[in-house]
């Protein structure tokens, strides 16, 4: 790109202080809230688009089994990573508060809430979301209890649930109701399908399989 | 919502991350479980955030001259596991167990906790009655705060705007020693709207402390003294109830009103007393 040069073309002259008003007032914005890089950037006099790259960070993480090389803003959450530029709309955002469990995805085989963690916290780590579960038609074990016993309504909570589930099995936490209900505690459903998740679970646990 | 701009830092070395950290209005990001939140809320707008979840000399739990060290990056989840608390702290895992929900306490980290000092949260309570010490290291070099004098205010800190806790110190309780941590809990985040710890050791001497009932938790030195020494009959718990949380300013809140408070409080105190009598 060129560099903008001022001349005498009136409708020119007034895009140019146009930007010199927003240079200014986004300095000012930016000295009351101080995100140094938004400082930093202005004082270079770097151009907007050119401190927008800047402040990017580079991450390099595992998504179901893909290697993601990106370009990513440290405020940006893994939920907002996952649905907003990787289209896995699969993880739902319930509170994006740390309350309702929706956003629960394994991190390097722990569950966690991907709401609670910036995607720049998830170098070289591996990620999988509720698309990585099944293997292409073939539903995952967990899946396809969840449809036999009707463990949703709407289905919002589900794929948290489902993660949560996986998860709860693996950890050994599953060996009766009522340990099931205490250790999928983080994961609420509006639609009150507790017992069926419940049934679910315990199924899929007494089959057995190596999830 | 989502967090003003922000730079961010992955720190290798508590070293490194101390450099980061006197420059600027940088914060230290543990787990993130209770800063992404704030910062979402804008209640915290930090300029950098230096990111210590990946310091390996952080984490990790050891036995040393009759103490229990647990690294201040070290998940409420790995000390919920870990064989030497389950010997030596068995309070220490039960509290682990009741943090909000495995996802929790999969991220979240005993440093965290303490240095963000929510008025609400468990750990404040155990390292109290367990006079642990807190080490800390800044640029000025290291040193060791009692629990006793850590807490200052509602999410205040004896702290320094650039220091690191590096770890907790808690001296193992002796041979027959009884401890307890009860909570009565928010039904959704489970945070403690009254949380009481008790340690007494087979003399009888009796530390008390409670989380949740004021804007940081405290020891409760009157009625460990009512039962310090004593034999826990109904006649000292009772003692002991009507001494407790004697001229505290009781937090006030939806979830429970002053009086309200005041009043699990002196419950919980009584059901520790007798958990361990
Ligand atoms: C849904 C939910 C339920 C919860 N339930 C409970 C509960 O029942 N009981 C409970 O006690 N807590 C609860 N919590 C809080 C949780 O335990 C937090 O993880 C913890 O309080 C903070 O730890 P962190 O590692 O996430 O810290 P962060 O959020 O990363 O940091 C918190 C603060 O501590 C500072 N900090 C972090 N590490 C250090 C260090 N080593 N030295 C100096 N400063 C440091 C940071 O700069 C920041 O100011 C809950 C949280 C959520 C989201
Ligand atoms: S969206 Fe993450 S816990 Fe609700
Ligand atoms: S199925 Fe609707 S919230 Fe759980």
């Amino acid at each position: 790109m060129t560099d903008h040069q001022p001349d005498d073309n009136n409708s020119e002259g007034l895009d140019e202080s146009r930007r010199d008003f927003l240079k200014h007032s986004s300095l000012l914005t930016a000295m009351a809230l101080t995100p140094s890089t938004v400082l930093k950037a202005a004082s270079s006099q770097w151009d907007e688009r050119l401190a927008g790259a800047f402040e990017k960070i580079s991450l390099s993480l595992e998504v179901n089994g893909t290697k993601h090389s990106l370009a990513i803003e440290p405020r940006v959450t893994l939920l907002d990573l996952l649905r907003e530029q990787l289209a896995l709309t699969g993880t739902k955002k319930g509170c994006d508060y740390g309350q309702c469990g929706a956003c629960t995805v394994h991190v390097d085989g722990r569950r966690v809430l991907a709401c609670m963690s910036l995607a720049v916290m998830q170098e070289g780590r591996k990620v999988t979301t509720i698309e990585g579960l099944a293997g292409g038609d073939t539903l995952h074990p967990m899946q396809e209890a969840f449809v036999k016993h009707d463990g949703l309504q709407c289905g919002y909570c589900t794929p948290g649930q489902i993660m949560s589930a996986v998860a709860c099995i693996r950890e050994g936490h599953a060996n009766s109701a009522e340990e099931i209900q205490e250790y999928m505690s983080g994961n609420l459903c509006r639609c009150g399908a507790y017992p069926n998740i419940v049934a679910a679970i315990m199924e899929v646990k007494k089959e057995g399989k190596k999830l | 919502m989502i967090p003003v701009e922000f730079d961010y830092k992955k720190a290798i070395s508590v070293e490194e991350a101390l450099e980061a950290l006197s420059s600027g209005d940088s914060k230290l990001l543990a787990g993130g479980y209770s800063l992404i939140p704030a910062m979402k809320l804008r209640l915290n707008q930090p300029s950098m955030l230096i990111d210590i979840g990946g310091i390996a000399s952080l984490k990790g739990i050891e036995e040393e001259d009759g103490q229990i060290i647990i690294k201040a990056g070290t998940t409420h989840n790995d000390i919920l596991n870990n064989d030497l608390i389950k010997t030596h702290l068995p309070f220490f895992h039960e509290a682990a167990s009741m943090i909000g929900d495995v996802q929790v306490r999969n991220r979240g980290t005993i440093g965290g906790s303490l240095a963000h000092a929510d008025p609400a949260a468990d750990w404040p309570a155990l390292v109290l009655v367990a006079e642990a010490t807190i080490d800390v290291v800044g640029t000025g070099g290291k040193r060791n705060i009692k629990a006793a004098d850590f807490f200052t205010g509602l999410f205040t800190t004896a702290l320094a705007e650039n220091e690191i806790i590096t770890a907790i110190r808690i001296p193992i309780p002796a041979n027959g020693s009884r401890m307890v941590y009860l909570k009565f809990e928010n039904p959704a985040s489970r945070f403690a709207v009254v949380g009481c710890a008790v340690l007494r050791s087979s003399d009888k001497k009796t530390t008390i402390a409670f989380t949740g009932v004021a804007d940081y938790a405290f020891r409760d030195t009157a009625a460990e003294q009512v039962v310090s020494g004593k034999i826990l009959d109904t006649n000292t718990i009772a003692d002991a109830m009507n001494a407790a949380v004697y001229g505290v300013n009781v937090l006030s809140d939806n979830f429970a009103s002053e009086d309200y408070r005041r009043h699990l409080a002196k419950v919980y105190l009584k059901r520790a007393l007798q958990a361990i009598a």
